[in-house]
Formats: C-alpha cells, sequence, structure tokens
C-alpha cells in the first residue's frame, strides 16, 4: 500500500523545506492569530478567555444549574468514604451488641448519596451538552459569517486553505472537549479541593502531611501546563500545513497526475505528516511524564499516611475508620488528577483552537459596513461612476494606480484596455469594492462606495470574472444565485436572454442538473455562460466584465455580445477584454498603463489617432487570418 | 440526511459485513508495533497488580501492626507500599512513552497512505467526491482510529484485566459479597452494550454531517469572491447555519445518551459499595471478616469504577472509530480506475515518433445517458499541430483528457506509435505529454517547482528556454526570481500570467506530445503574437493537439478538425474548411467589422448575415 521510498539525492535534504519557494510578504504566511511573539500570545489569551466569556453570557442561569448540580455531585459522591468511616467506627460496634439501627441509618445515607449522584450527574451531563452544543453552535455562526465579512484582500492572504482548516480542525477540537471532558474537568478540580477541607477537618495532623504534597503538585502542573501549550501550539500549526497541502493537490489532482507529481508530491506530504508527528509526539511525551509524576507523588503520599495514620492509631490518637476514609479519599484526590491529564491534551488543543478563532474574530474588516449607509438614488439614469484621484496598490510599496480621475456617465459602456498588470482589473475589484483605495474616492451616484449598505451595493454593481465560480446544487440554483427570489420563469428567461438556454435544456436534468463538485462536468464556455445568466438575472445598475468572455467561442460569445448590446444599453458598463471586437462596440475606450489613464476617447477616434490603441488594434487585425 | 449530500454518491456505502471488519482490516498498521505494544501490556499489568497490592498491605497493617501494637511491623509494611507506589508510577511512565510513539507513528502511516491512495484514484472519482469529504477523513477520522487502536483497545484489555483479578481477590476475601460484585457487571455490560448500539449510528451521522459542514465550508472559501459580487453572504450564512443547527442537534442528542449511560455507570457500582458496605459490617460484627479485610474489600471495590466507567467511553470510542474505519476504508477500498495493464511498456522520448491515432473512440461520464463522444476517428501524424474547434461543451476538453489518461475511453481506443495507450505504462505516457488545462493551476510553492512538477531534476537550462517560450520572463523578475513563491498562499498572478507559467510548465523538456486546451485565452493581442511565433517552433518537433476558440490562434496549427456531435464532423486546412463547412464558419469567421454597431434585439442562434459579414474579413 505504501510508495515505495525514492531515495532522494545526498544534499537534497533542506529540498522538502525549499519547495514551498519564499512567500514575498513574510506576514502573508501568518495572520495576527499566529503571530508567536510573547505579547502577540498574550493578547490573544486575553482575546480567547474574552471571547469564552461572551459566548457564556447568554447562557449564565443554565450554568448556573450546571454548577449546581454539579455540586449536588461532588457531594454525594464525597459522603462515600466518609459513610465508610462512620460504618467501621460507629456501626460494628453498636450491632454487635444487637443494634442495628446505626447500619440501617448509614446504609440509607449510603443509597440516598448513590442516588442523588445519579440524578445529579445525569442531569449535569445533559445540561452541559445543551449548553455546549449551543456554544459551539454560536461559534461556529460567528467565525463563518465573520469570514464572509472580511475583506478579499484579507482572504487573499489569510487563502481559502486556512478558513477550512479554522472552520474545520479548529471547531472539532473544541467540540471534543465539549462531547467529553467538561465535566471531567471541573469535577477534578472541584473534588480536589472538597477533599482537602474534608481531610483537615477528619484529622488535622495527618492531613497536614498530605498536604504536604501540594507544593510539588502545583509546581509540576504550572510545568506542564506551560510547557504543554507551547507544544499544541505548534501541533496546531504541523496539521495547519498539512491540511493546505492536502486540500491544494486534490483540488489540483488533474495537474498532479498529468506531471506525474505523485511521488514528489508524496514525499512532501509525508515529510509535513512527520513535522505533525514530530509536534504530537513532544506533546504526548509531556503527558508521558506529568501522568505518572502525578501517581508518584500520590503513591509516596498514601505510605506516608498509612504509616503515620497506623502509628496514631497505635497511639490512639485517631481511629481505623479515620484512617479508611482517609485512604479512600486520597484516591479520590489523585485520580482526578490523572484523569485530568487525559483530558488535559483536548484541553490544550481546545485552547489553541480558540485562540486561533478569537484571533479570526479579532480582525476588522478592511472594507467595513458603514455605521449609517447612505441609500443609493433610485430611479432610472443611474449608474454614473467616479474616480476621485484613486491611488491605491495591494502592497504599500507598489502602488498599482496613482491619481486616476475617471468619470464614467450613466449608461455608458467603457472598454478598459492595456498590457498585463496596468491596472485594469484593479478598477474592476475598486468599483465592485473588494477594496477601498488608499486614497481619494470612488463614487456611484454621487455617493462615496465606503458609505453605501453592502445589499445595497451588490444590488448595484456586480463584477463577472473569468473565474465562474459555481456553487453545488443544480444550474438553476447558480443561476438564481444573482437574485434569490426570481422564479423558474426569470431565470430562463435570463438564460435564453445570454444564449444559454439550448445547452441547459440539453443536459441529463436540464435545469434541475447538479454541477457537482466546481461545475466538473460543465466544460469553462458553459460555466460562462452559466455566469452570465446570473449576473443578466441580477440585473445591476453597473455591470464589470473583467475577461468574462474568454472562453467562448465565437458564435456563443457573438451572442453574449448581442444579448449585452441590449442589457447593456441603459446601464453602466465596464468592460475589460484583450479581444478587441468586444472592446469596439464600446461607447469610450480607455487606454490603461502604469497606473494612469493614456489614452481616453471614443473607439473610432482613438482608431484614427495614432496611440496605442491604434497600434493594438492593427496587430489586432492583421492576427485575423 | 444520507441521500441529501450531494455530489458525493458513493460517500455512503454501506458499511462492511460486520460493524468492526473495517477497523479490524487496520490491524495491519499496528503489526510494526507488535513487540512495543507486547512491552506496553506487560507494563500495564504489572504496574496495575502493583496497584491493586496497595489495598492488600493495608489490609495488613490495619490487622497485622495496628491491630497488635507493632510499630516496626508498621515501618516494613509501609516500606513496602512505597516500593509498590514507586514501582507503579515507573511502571506507568514506561507504559505512557511507549505508547505516544506506537499511536502517532500508525497514525502517520495511515495519512501517508490514504494520501497516496487518494493520488492513484482518477480524476473521475475526484471529481465526485469534494475534498472537504475526504479531507474530514484525514484528519478527524484518522485522529478518532489513532485514540482508540493506541488507548482505548489497550485499555480494554487493560481495564478488563484489572476487572477480573479484582474480582477474583474479592471472591477470595469474601465468597458472597465477592460474587455479588461480580454479579453486578451484568448490568453494566447490558447498559454498555445498548449505548454503543446507539451511539454508533449517532456518531456515524455526526461524522456525515461534519463532513457536510466542511464542504459548505470549502466551497465558501472557493466561490468567496463570487459570493462578494453578488453579496449573498446572508444566504451562504443561512445555509451554513442550517448545517451547523443540525449538527447541534445531533450533538445534544448525543450529550443526552451519554447523560443517560453515565449516570447508571456510576450508580451500579455506588450502590453494590453500599450493599459491601452493610453486609461487611456485618459480617466484622460477626467476626467472618476482619476489619482490614473490610477496609481493603472497599478499597478495592473502588479500583472497579474507573474500569468499569471507562468502558462506556471505550465503546463508544469503539464506535467512532468503527465508523471512521468505515469511512476510511471507502475511500482506501475504491479501485483506481485507470492503471498499468500488466506488461505494460515504457516508452523512451527518443524512440517516439508522435503519431497519435484515434479509432471509433467514446466517452462517456459515468453516471450519465448521453455520450460525449461517440465515434472519433482522428489521425496526427508526427511533428504534426492539429487544432481542435468546436462549439462550447461539445467535448473538445474531455477528448484531450483523454490523452494523457486522466479519464479513460469507454469504447474504441487511442494509440500512439501504434502502441494503445493502455498498453504504456502510465508514467512514461504521461512523461511524454505535456499539458495545459484550461484553468491553469498553480500550487502555493516556488515558481520554480510549479514549473518542474513531476521533473525536479530539470536543469536551469531547460527551466530558462521553457520560460523564454511562454513569454514567462516576468518569473525571473518576481521578488525571489523563480524561488518566488506562488500560488494561494504566495503573490498572486494575473491570469495571463499564469497561463504562460502553465504553459511553460508544459512545454518544459520539450515533450514528444503536446496537449493545449486554448493556451493563449487570457493573454493580451501583444503577448499573444509573441508566444505564438515562439510556440511555432517548439511545435515543429512535437506532435500537438489544441483545443482553440480564436481565428488567430488557428495560425499555429497545420491541420483543423471540427468536433460536433461526439465525433469528428470535418477536418482540413482552415482555409478549405472556411470555404467548404459552413458550421465551421459560423464557429471560427472573424468578429463582426469595425465600426457596425452591435446588432440589437434578441438572438437565438447566430445570423447568417453576421456569418458573411464575418467572412468579408477573411482575406489577409
Amino acid at each position: 500500500m505504501s510508495v515505495p521510498e525514492q531515495a532522494e539525492p545526498p544534499g537534497e535534504e533542506p529540498e522538502l523545506t525549499r519547495w514551498r519557494g519564499t512567500a514575498t510578504d513574510p506576514e502573508a504566511d501568518r495572520s495576527r492569530a499566529e503571530e508567536s511573539t510573547p505579547e502577540a500570545v498574550a493578547r490573544l489569551r486575553r482575546l480567547s478567555r474574552t471571547l469564552l466569556a461572551d459566548l457564556l453570557r447568554p447562557h449564565r442561569r443554565r450554568l448556573g444549574a450546571a454548577v449546581g448540580l454539579l455540586l449536588a455531585q461532588n457531594a454525594a459522591a464525597m459522603a462515600g468514604p466518609y459513610l465508610v468511616m462512620i460504618g467501621i467506627d460507629r456501626a460494628i460496634a453498636p450491632l454487635r451488641a444487637g443494634d442495628a439501627r446505626p447500619l440501617v441509618a448509614v446504609a440509607g445515607a449510603f443509597a440516598a448519596a448513590a442516588v442523588t449522584e445519579y440524578v445529579a450527574r445525569r442531569g449535569f451531563l445533559a445540561l452541559s451538552a445543551r449548553i455546549g452544543q449551543a456554544v459551539l453552535l454560536d461559534l461556529r455562526r460567528r467565525v463563518f459569517g465573520h469570514f464572509l465579512r472580511l475583506s478579499v484582500g484579507f482572504h487573499e492572504r489569510y487563502t481559502s486553505g486556512r478558513m477550512v482548516s479554522r472552520l474545520t480542525s479548529d471547531l472539532d477540537s473544541i467540540a471534543e472537549l465539549v462531547d467529553g471532558g467538561i465535566d471531567s474537568l471541573v469535577l477534578a478540580a472541584l473534588s480536589i479541593l472538597s477533599v482537602a477541607a474534608i481531610l483537615l477537618w477528619l484529622d488535622l495532623p495527618l492531613a497536614a502531611v498530605t498536604l504536604f504534597a501540594f507544593p510539588f503538585l502545583f509546581w509540576l502542573s504550572r510545568w506542564f501546563a506551560r510547557a504543554s501549550a507551547s507544544a499544541y501550539r505548534r501541533t496546531r500549526e504541523a496539521i495547519a500545513l498539512v491540511i493546505v497541502h492536502f486540500v491544494e493537490s486534490m483540488r489540483g489532482i488533474r495537474a498532479v497526475q498529468a506531471f506525474r507529481r505523485e511521488p514528489r508530491n508524496q514525499r512532501i506530504f509525508v515529510a509535513l505528516g512527520d513535522d505533525y508527528r514530530q509536534a504530537s509526539l513532544h506533546a504526548f511525551r509531556l503527558i508521558a511524564t506529568y501522568s505518572p509524576a502525578i501517581k508518584l507523588i500520590g503513591n509516596v503520599t498514601v505510605a506516608v499516611v498509612l504509616c503515620y495514620g497506623g502509628w496514631r492509631v497505635l497511639g490512639g490518637q485517631t481511629e481505623v475508620g479515620v484512617l479508611a476514609a482517609f485512604l479512600l479519599y486520597l484516591r479520590r484526590f489523585f485520580e482526578p488528577m490523572q484523569e485530568l491529564s487525559q483530558f488535559y491534551n483536548s484541553l490544550q488543543s481546545a485552547t489553541a483552537a480558540l485562540e486561533k478563532l478569537a484571533g479570526v474574530l479579532d480582525e476588522r474588516p478592511a472594507v467595513a459596513q458603514p455605521a449609517r449607509p447612505v441609500p443609493l438614488p433610485t430611479g432610472a439614469g443611474r449608474g454614473e461612476v467616479v474616480f476621485g484621484a484613486v491611488s491605491f496598490g495591494y502592497r504599500a510599496d507598489t502602488p498599482i494606480l496613482s491619481g486616476v480621475e475617471l468619470t464614467v456617465p450613466a449608461g455608458q459602456t467603457v472598454a478598459l484596455i492595456g498590457p498585463t498588470g496596468a491596472g485594469k482589473s484593479t478598477v474592476a475589484k475598486l468599483v465592485a469594492r473588494f477594496h477601498d483605495p488608499d486614497s481619494g474616492t470612488v463614487r456611484l451616484d454621487g455617493i462615496d462606495l465606503r458609505a453605501v449598505g453592502d445589499a445595497d451595493l451588490r444590488r448595484a454593481v456586480v463584477l463577472v470574472t473569468q473565474e465562474n465560480h459555481l456553487f453545488s446544487g443544480t444550474v438553476a440554483e447558480n443561476i438564481r444565485f444573482g437574485r434569490p427570489g426570481a422564479d423558474d420563469a426569470a431565470v430562463q428567461a435570463a438564460a435564453r436572454a445570454i444564449g444559454a438556454h439550448e445547452f441547459i435544456t440539453a443536459l441529463p436534468d436540464g435545469y434541475a442538473t447538479q454541477v457537482h463538485r466546481r461545475g466538473g462536468r460543465l466544460s469553462a464556455g458553459q460555466r460562462q455562460l452559466v455566469a452570465f445568466a446570473r449576473a443578466f438575472l441580477a440585473d445591476p445598475t453597473v455591470l464589470i466584465l473583467d475577461e468574462a468572455t474568454s472562453s467562448l467561442d465565437v458564435p456563443t460569445e457573438r451572442l453574449v455580445q448581442r444579448a449585452l448590446g441590449t442589457i447593456l444599453r441603459d446601464r453602466t458598463a465596464l468592460v475589460i477584454a484583450h479581444r478587441l471586437s468586444t472592446v469596439e462596440t464600446a461607447d469610450r475606450v480607455l487606454v490603461l498603463d502604469g497606473g494612469r489613464v493614456v489614452e481616453d476617447g471614443p473607439p473610432a477616434v482613438l482608431a484614427e489617432a495614432d496611440g496605442r490603441y491604434a497600434a493594438l488594434r492593427r496587430q489586432w487585425r492583421e492576427s485575423l487570418v | 440526511m444520507l441521500v441529501e449530500s450531494d455530489g458525493d454518491p458513493a460517500a455512503r456505502v454501506a458499511a462492511g459485513p460486520h460493524p468492526v471488519h473495517n477497523l479490524w482490516r487496520l490491524r495491519r498498521y499496528l503489526r510494526p508495533y507488535a513487540a512495543q505494544f507486547a512491552w506496553l501490556l506487560v507494563a500495564g499489568l504489572a504496574g496495575t497488580a502493583a496497584g491493586i497490592a496497595v489495598p492488600l498491605v493495608v489490609q495488613r497493617v490495619v490487622d497485622g501492626p495496628v491491630a497488635r501494637r507493632d510499630p516496626a511491623g508498621l515501618l516494613q509494611l509501609g516500606a513496602l507500599a512505597l516500593l509498590l507506589g514507586v514501582a507503579e508510577a515507573v511502571l506507568i511512565f514506561i507504559r505512557r512513552w511507549v505508547q505516544s510513539s506506537s499511536a502517532i507513528g500508525m497514525e502517520a502511516a495511515l495519512r501517508a497512505d490514504v494520501y497516496a491512495h487518494l493520488q492513484r484514484l482518477s480524476t473521475g472519482f475526484h471529481d465526485r467526491w469534494q475534498s472537504g469529504q475526504l479531507l474530514s477523513r484525514i484528519t478527524s477520522d484518522l485522529s478518532v482510529i489513532r485514540r482508540f487502536l493506541s488507548f482505548g483497545v489497550f485499555f480494554l484489555v487493560l481495564n478488563l484485566t484489572t476487572y477480573l483479578v479484582v474480582v477474583l481477590l474479592l471472591i477470595h476475601l469474601h465468597p458472597a459479597l465477592g460474587l455479588l460484585v461480580a454479579a453486578s457487571a451484568v448490568p453494566l455490560l447490558l447498559i454498555s452494550r445498548r449505548f454503543g448500539r446507539h451511539y454508533h449510528a449517532a456518531s456515524r451521522r455526526m461524522q456525515d454531517q461534519q463532513g457536510d459542514v466542511a464542504t459548505l465550508v470549502e466551497e465558501t472559501a472557493q466561490g468567496l469572491r463570487t459570493m462578494k459580487a453578488y453579496g449573498r453572504g446572508p444566504e451562504l450564512a443561512a445555509r451554513f447555519t442550517g448545517g451547523a443547527r443540525t449538527l447541534h442537534d445531533t450533538g445534544v442528542r448525543k450529550g443526552r445518551l451519554l447523560a443517560n449511560t453515565a449516570g447508571l455507570l456510576d450508580l451500579v457500582p455506588n450502590l453494590t459499595l453500599g450493599v459491601v458496605l452493610v453486609a461487611g459490617a456485618a459480617a466484622a460484627a460477626r467476626g467472618v471478616l476482619t476489619i482490614g479485610e473490610l477496609v481493603a474489600f472497599a478499597s478495592l471495590q473502588l479500583m472497579l469504577i474507573w474500569p468499569v466507567q471507562s468502558l462506556g467511553w471505550i465503546i463508544a470510542n469503539g464506535q467512532e472509530a468503527a465508523t471512521a474505519a468505515d469511512r476510511i476504508q471507502e475511500v482506501l477500498d475504491t479501485r483506481p480506475q485507470i492503471v498499468d495493464s500488466p506488461g505494460a511498456l515504457a516508452l523512451p522520448r527518443e524512440a517516439v515518433h508522435g503519431r497519435l491515432h484515434f479509432e471509433r473512440v467514446a466517452f462517456r461520464y459515468p453516471g450519465t445517458a448521453a455520450p460525449v463522444l461517440d465515434g472519433v476517428d482522428l489521425t496526427i501524424e508526427p511533428g504534426e499541430t492539429l487544432a481542435l474547434v468546436g462549439a462550447t461543451g461539445s467535448g473538445k476538453s474531455t477528448l484531450l483528457s483523454l490523452v494523457p489518461r486522466l479519464h479513460e475511453v469507454t469504447g474504441g481506443r487511442i494509440t500512439l506509435d501504434g502502441h494503445d495507450l493502455r498498453e504504456l505504462r502510465l508514467d512514461s505516457l504521461r512523461r511524454l505529454v505535456g499539458v495545459a488545462f484550461e484553468e491553469p493551476t498553480l500550487f502555493s510553492m516556488s515558481v520554480r517547482e510549479n514549473l518542474t512538477l513531476g521533473r525536479p531534476d530539470a536543469g536551469d537550462d531547460e527551466v530558462r528556454a521553457a520560460l523564454a517560450l511562454a513569454q514567462a520572463d516576468f518569473a525571473y523578475d518576481l521578488p525571489w526570481g523563480l524561488a518566488t513563491r506562488v500560488g494561494e498562499q504566495g503573490l498572486s498572478l494575473s491570469g495571463g500570467q499564469r497561463q504562460r507559467l502553465a504553459l511553460a510548465r508544459a512545454v518544459l523538456g520539450r515533450p514528444a506530445l503536446l496537449v493545449l486546451d486554448d493556451p493563449l485565452s487570457a493573454l493580451d493581442v501583444h503577448t499573444e503574437a509573441l508566444v505564438e511565433a515562439a510556440l511555432r517552433r517548439v511545435l515543429r518537433n512535437s506532435t500537438a493537439l489544441l483545443v482553440v476558440h480564436r481565428p488567430s490562434t488557428i495560425a499555429l496549427a497545420d491541420r483543423v478538425a471540427l468536433l460536433d456531435g461526439g465525433r469528428i464532423a470535418a477536418i482540413g486546412r482552415h482555409s478549405e474548411l472556411l470555404a467548404t463547412v459552413p458550421a465551421y464558419r459560423a464557429l471560427l469567421a472573424a468578429e463582426p467589422p469595425v465600426g457596425q454597431p452591435p446588432p440589437s434585439g434578441a438572438a437565438s442562434t447566430a445570423s447568417p448575415a453576421a456569418t458573411s459579414d464575418g467572412r468579408g474579413l477573411v482575406r489577409s
């Protein structure tokens, strides 16, 4: 089953780390949630505590009830050894004398304690499951919703792999803690405290000997908590790399197979898996040290109590029953600490995961929603787009647009052309408000886009790119994505208008055909048509087409263009296309270069001038063999 | 629920013949650790024995030195207890230390195997399975199995042994009470079994639902820009909430199941202890049992609580592991459809002339009725470049994917120099074929690594030549040159840049066959002309099959084939086809002439007027 190991040539050891290449922006690899300076770690811890408190707040009353049940359970559980003591010291002697009443009383108390413990435990577990699941639901929704609110820029930096890992693996590790462990954690702390109190009350000198173990326990636990916190943080980071590599290679499986990448991928995957293995091993070994160390302290304490307690019984300072109770209580004292180390694993993973989620929730959307959105003016003849001294760059040191001034009157169709990297797509993204300009403003009908509410903006402006993402679901559902309330007739009308109706009805289930994983069974051209129908159905005031027809064959593109002729007549359009056929039908052409508009005018006029457009056009005409 | 999750038809097949059948099949991953496991068991049992011995020492203390007032004997027994205690701790340390390495090693091996298998499965499989479902298998499912095979199984053995030994000791101390304690195991087992059955169903449901949520998350992450462009955040959030709420409901139900059982698993031993105490006190009063024996009895009986309680957890964990094993075996049991046939040939590059021949080739996607390709006959001579033209959705890309055998023909055959492609070794075939897909896939790694995907041994000169050919020299000007990370987690490149890198990847090392799917669609006119000129030189040495949408790119081809209705409808030189085949003319005649306003009004097909207008342009 395992792939044969292909020996790596000597000296290629670092190759397994070099393959990733150097990220242009070292911070691109991390978000604020993944920084590891001490201040950042402390900040995240604070954030995650606040988040936890915030998540639990709505459940205060249920939480109170749960704590009550837990206290009852603990008290009932603590009664056991005490009743054993009473039984030995107070019931056996009267029984010998023929008086069974003390024993009956002890038996009754024992039964009552057992039943109380049962009822309380059952109630607590059911209640804590409900609280835990409600908190998880809340957390899932918050994180998902927040991811949706964060800007496109954030997501380009953060990457989809990391977002998936936050919402699956991190949330799962919190779910794991909720599913089994919370009660052990709380109960352990509770029983340690109550056992200590009972011991002190039963026999002070004997308890003092026991309490001698405390500093050791405290020191050991503090060491463990610190060491394992950093160990688990490392495992979370290691598994995230495994996940990213896995998701990418599954998504690009065609390229992987076509280029025989499998063996190398396998080596990389094994190496990443090995990193994760090392990190987990380190974490596990911490437990492997901590847990027996606790046991050792416990056992030594038992031996000491046995000697000293036995000596005190010898001297008549205490009774046999007390010694028995002591030994039974000591078991209840150290055993929960053992269990605690079992669950500490889940606790640490969950804590680390919660810190990452808190970090995500702390990211402020770079493209923020206005606090008081200004409604866009409604009515006919809307859709004027104005760039006022707009400068923008994805990174501070490389400006893409500098001081762009541009007015597109309502209803005008503008074609943007220019060499790769001239900033055409950036103009498109700024109008769609995927980013905000670094300086200057983009205005729609006189209103700064920063002041327009998202729902309003998306109704008015739609951007179609060559990406054409189709969501799983039917073809009809994907078209309806443009306007969720649309009925079937409207969906079909949109498809007809764009010329997609024919191919859709020829699909196995027509409009009800499932597009499957990222539109696996539709060709690139068909996906583009569906995306067009979607945009048509959305019926925006401003339509932006960024290379939206690049995968269409000529007749289909012509069809789409003819449809666009009608569609674009009463709306503003920004069209980016390499094919000049599209450009020539525009009202106006803008030639961009180096982040500036270098030519501006109707295509027919620019064609006559001796500029870049004319040169490009000549070249294009020659290419039409 | 099982049917609802779309696009993943094979995901929910029935489990094996027995609930733990699939889990049992994973035992070979434990085999390398058999010796360790034996040590583990020895250390575990010895540690438990030391633990059990302590209450017996206590009994001696109470009945011996304490009763006889013998301080020296007390010290001796105390030393014994100390010795036993230290031994127990050391043994636990050994056990845990060994346990951790074997558990994690097993998980890593299984994960690597699942990944290797997934890489072997054909694209058809990956089209059907969402990567979210696959991801949840190599993360959550694997850690569930790891927990069970390392800790679960071990504690099952250890705890059952502890239970048995302690019960035997109890019977030895006081037969009637011992038997009573032994009998209390019966209700515990019944409770555990019932719990296991219900929990199995619930955990399977939960794992599937987690996979569904993961899929939705992944899809949202992928379609984020589209979601933003239409402002559909609220709708997607509602869909997500639906999935999360289902998870919540299942979680609550699972919690209730646990609550009901865990409480009972406490109640039974506690009531038993009560009976032991009362009957034991009575026996002590009658002098049948010493006080020391009673104390030992009670402590020993308390030792039984953890093994019994943990039984519930272990069973739950085991059920989850069985489910997880089912889900993993579903993947591992899927046979790769496209594999080397026995005695497959390896063709060296020098021995290849490059005559590619399609013979009545048919292809149908699994689960669909209508074939995409239905009797394609086509021959491409060595060194020839053939352009494939056809309407949107006519199956051009599908046809291309058959050459590197990303999909397998469902009828007819494809031969290279007379060898059926299925008789060639996959590795050898794919080494001969250079591919560029319509969507240029770049991975999050260095430019160089992206270019040399399957050929880490490629030299700098080869890389430089390929980049020059694809007009992708911009790669050298990136901040770290070819070491710059691109792809999702690296520098973002424009569509044109990505396409040029993908083209460079395809031509790297001058493959014998070039299969390019619309390789220049995202390039601007200027760059396109440069790439074309360079490509023309390469194409002279390779047999090439191109999918083309633009008249401009057709100039690269020696001949053009028109794909229509699943077969080759016409083949010939561009000018011949333009003159004689109306369907071809409709597809490829140049764009409408300059200055003519776009014809308006609803249009259902390309009108003849447009076609003739287009032909007017075809002269130069």
